[in-house]
């Protein structure tokens, strides 16, 4: 019978195509709106690395201020990043399947023959790249014993790359950093992890750096972080030795727990540190270590501000106003054709059967309009990129890196288009199989 | 066999409750050709709708072919209606936007014959009422005369037991009409009992019974002598007093 109705539902359309390019077009815009919308929302609230939600984890402790939080706004949450001598304590835990300590630093690429090249690069463990999925179009990152004592090892990102060597494999290639030989052991793909999770300080949505150089230089050349440094105890820093055992914090701490048993462990870990140096007389505020997974880390620093969520709802109103539309244009084509249906039911057509055949027309006017709403969307997400393109000429990654159609655009078209069936359909095709038949029959 | 007992059939408003058919009993025999009369609103299209299980009923024993239709499913009714029930009305209520055959197609897709066996039916239906080579044209490229005997096609391409036909020539001409109801007798002596609404008692006598429906109850009930030997007496209309509703029923 699904061959029939849908030959039923094509000559229903042929019948009013007024009426029904009426609806279709209701139905694409406001499926095109909402997935947009959810599109960029996606972008902006998505989890990265949503694989590993439940082995990766930020480790916070809360050294702050006894009489103010670090964040007035969200007094509840402790710093985002540690202090120095916390940091490595964590680092040198056992516990861990992997752990990462960075900051990031500003730093000059030169030795290679093209000009010198200013950079964004990330001081970090060994284990950044493996606990973070990132992918190597040549080489490899440095092993752990690089770390420490640090060896003088880069990994370029593929634009770093593509400037400083024109793209070609520079694995084995020396060049200076910071005026410092350095050897190039790994040259990363594309990687652009959309928010920029692991460090939300320069902002969510920033691409990633340029180098990637092993944590302990930074200390030993006494490199300053270029991200946030936050200070609250008065104490008296004459040198980096003085800086380093301070209670500033400026670091990220990430540590991979492959599961419940190993995280109790750390937990219990941190917490007994925190016992021991709040006997000595740190840590004033109530104990709050936290072991942070990678979705609950973005909802916390409120990586999707108001503004969006207010969009997202604003769009799903509008679809709604696109489908009560809709629904109207329905019952009054269905209604319409009541005659018809009555004969329908006459000559066998049981009430189950009329609200099947109104619900395949239904569906394929719904799959219309998600397929016009699909192209609709893409044009409209083209024209945003193309206008933060514009907007942010010259420079690679940011707000139009978001812009791209990716398969979860895909999917929420497909699941829109199945909610638009159901809330656009459901009523009119129940309806118009619940019409008394013989008040058509004389009438007609 | 159609057996009705004690049916009555009440639509309510607010304000007032009207009896459409009251304690309305009747029983017709297989390959009966019955003709129920009666001024407007007096509950004969009501009777026809309940027949068909069109509508339901407020109270009293319906049966149809020997199942008691009360308390049916709507899928049960539905198929009820499909595979005994043929309707022919008189406007016709042949869909505008299907052609000839997919119209008469439309109670065997219910039915779910398959391809061949559609096709089989709708050509048999056609050929019956003499519009086979009309099979591609649109209701509006037809006669009033010949979108009715398309509806006769379409109600008898299902070989159903009971055809019922409402005032099915009170929208043609007495030529047009003539052949409908030539037609309805061929359909009828070839073992379709027929039920015939209508004004006209020119028609009625033609059947072999006659119903007459006063405010939803049976005032007067006629039997024709056999088709064959009858037209002397149904011309003339010396029908005689028959039977009461209630003996009908024994």
């Amino acid at each position: 019978m699904l061959g029939y109705y849908t030959h039923l539902a094509f000559r229903s359309f042929g019948r009013n195509p007024g009426i029904t390019a009426l609806m279709v077009l209701a139905i694409a815009l406001g499926i095109a709106v909402c997935i947009m919308t959810l599109t960029v929302f996606h972008a902006m609230s998505g989890n990265p690395i949503w694989w590993k939600n439940d082995r990766l984890y930020a480790v916070t402790m809360d050294n702050w201020d006894p009489n103010q939080s670090f964040r007035k706004k969200h007094p509840d949450l402790p710093p985002p990043i540690m202090t120095y001598k916390d940091a490595r304590v964590v680092a040198s835990s056992d516990i861990p399947e992997r752990k990462i300590i960075m900051y990031t630093v500003e730093a000059t690429l030169s030795g290679v023959g093209a000009a010198p090249l200013r950079t964004d690069t990330r001081m970090t463990t060994g284990d950044f790249f493996a606990m973070f999925d990132v992918p190597f179009l040549y080489g490899t990152g440095w092993s752990k014993s690089a770390d420490n004592p640090p060896q003088p090892v880069i990994v370029l990102s593929r634009k770093t790359n593509d400037t400083l060597f024109g793209g070609t494999n520079s694995v084995g290639r020396v060049l200076r950093w910071n005026d410092h030989e350095f050897r190039v052991v790994g040259v990363l793909d594309d990687w652009f992890p959309r928010p920029h999770f692991y460090d939300l300080i320069g902002g969510a949505f920033q691409p990633p750096e340029d180098a990637y150089v092993p944590f302990a230089w930074g200390p030993a050349l006494e490199l300053q972080s270029s991200g946030d440094t936050d200070c609250w105890k008065p104490e008296t820093i004459n040198n980096e030795a003085d800086f380093l055992a301070s209670e500033c914090v400026w670091i990220q701490t990430w540590v991979e727990l492959p599961d419940r048993a190993t995280r109790q462990r750390m937990q219990s870990f941190l917490d007994n540190y925190w016992a021991d140096q709040h006997r000595a007389g740190r840590f004033p505020r109530p104990r709050d270590n936290r072991l942070t997974n990678v979705a609950k880390w973005l909802r916390d620093n409120q990586v999707v501000d108001n503004d969006n969520r207010v969009l997202v709802g604003l769009a799903f109103a509008f679809l709604a106003v696109c489908l009560i539309n809709t629904v109207g244009l329905l019952l009054a084509k269905f209604l319409n054709a009541a005659p018809v249906t009555g004969v329908r039911r006459a000559l066998g057509a049981s009430r189950r059967q009329v609200f099947l055949q109104h619900l395949v027309e239904v569906a394929m006017l719904s799959v219309l309009g998600a397929a016009l709403g699909f192209g609709l969307a893409t044009l409209g997400l083209a024209a945003v990129h193309h206008m933060y393109a514009a907007a942010h000429l010259g420079h690679r990654g940011g707000y139009q890196e978001l812009m791209h159609f990716d398969t979860v655009g895909v999917f929420w078209a497909i699941a829109l288009a199945i909610v638009a069936t159901l809330a656009a359909g459901l009523y009119p095709a129940w309806r118009v199989g619940r019409m008394p038949p013989a008040v058509y029959l004389k009438s007609q | 066999m159609l057996k009705m007992q004690d049916i009555s059939k009440i639509y309510r408003t607010d304000l007032i409750e009207t009896y459409a058919l009251r304690r309305f009993s009747l029983q017709v025999e297989p390959k009966e050709f019955v003709a129920i009369t009666g001024p407007s609103g007096s509950g004969k299209t009501t009777f026809l709708n309940v027949a068909g299980l069109l509508e339901d009923f407020d109270s009293g024993r319906y049966e149809l072919d020997g199942t008691d239709v009360r308390g049916l499913s709507d899928d049960a009714r539905s198929r009820l209606r499909n595979e005994r029930i043929g309707f022919i009305f008189q406007s016709f209520n042949l869909i505008p936007d299907l052609n000839v055959y997919d119209n008469v197609d439309v109670p065997l897709r219910y039915r779910r014959f398959n391809n061949a066996e559609r096709r089989e039916r709708i050509g048999s239906a056609l050929d019956l009422v003499g519009l086979a080579s009309r099979a591609k044209h649109m209701p509006s490229q037809l006669s009033g005369g010949q979108q009715q005997r398309v509806a006769i096609a379409r109600a008898i391409a299902g070989d159903p037991a009971f055809l019922l036909a409402d005032e099915p020539t009170g929208n043609l001409d007495s030529l047009m009409a003539r052949q409908v109801m030539d037609l309805l007798e061929q359909i009828n002596e070839m073992g379709t009992t027929i039920l015939l609404v209508t004004h006209d008692p020119e028609l009625a006598r033609r059947a072999q019974r006659n119903v007459h429906l006063i405010d939803g109850q049976i005032s007067d009930f006629r039997a024709y002598e056999p088709r064959s030997e009858a037209p002397a007496a149904a011309a003339t209309g010396a029908t005689g007093t028959g039977p009461s509703p209630d003996a009908a029923l024994a």
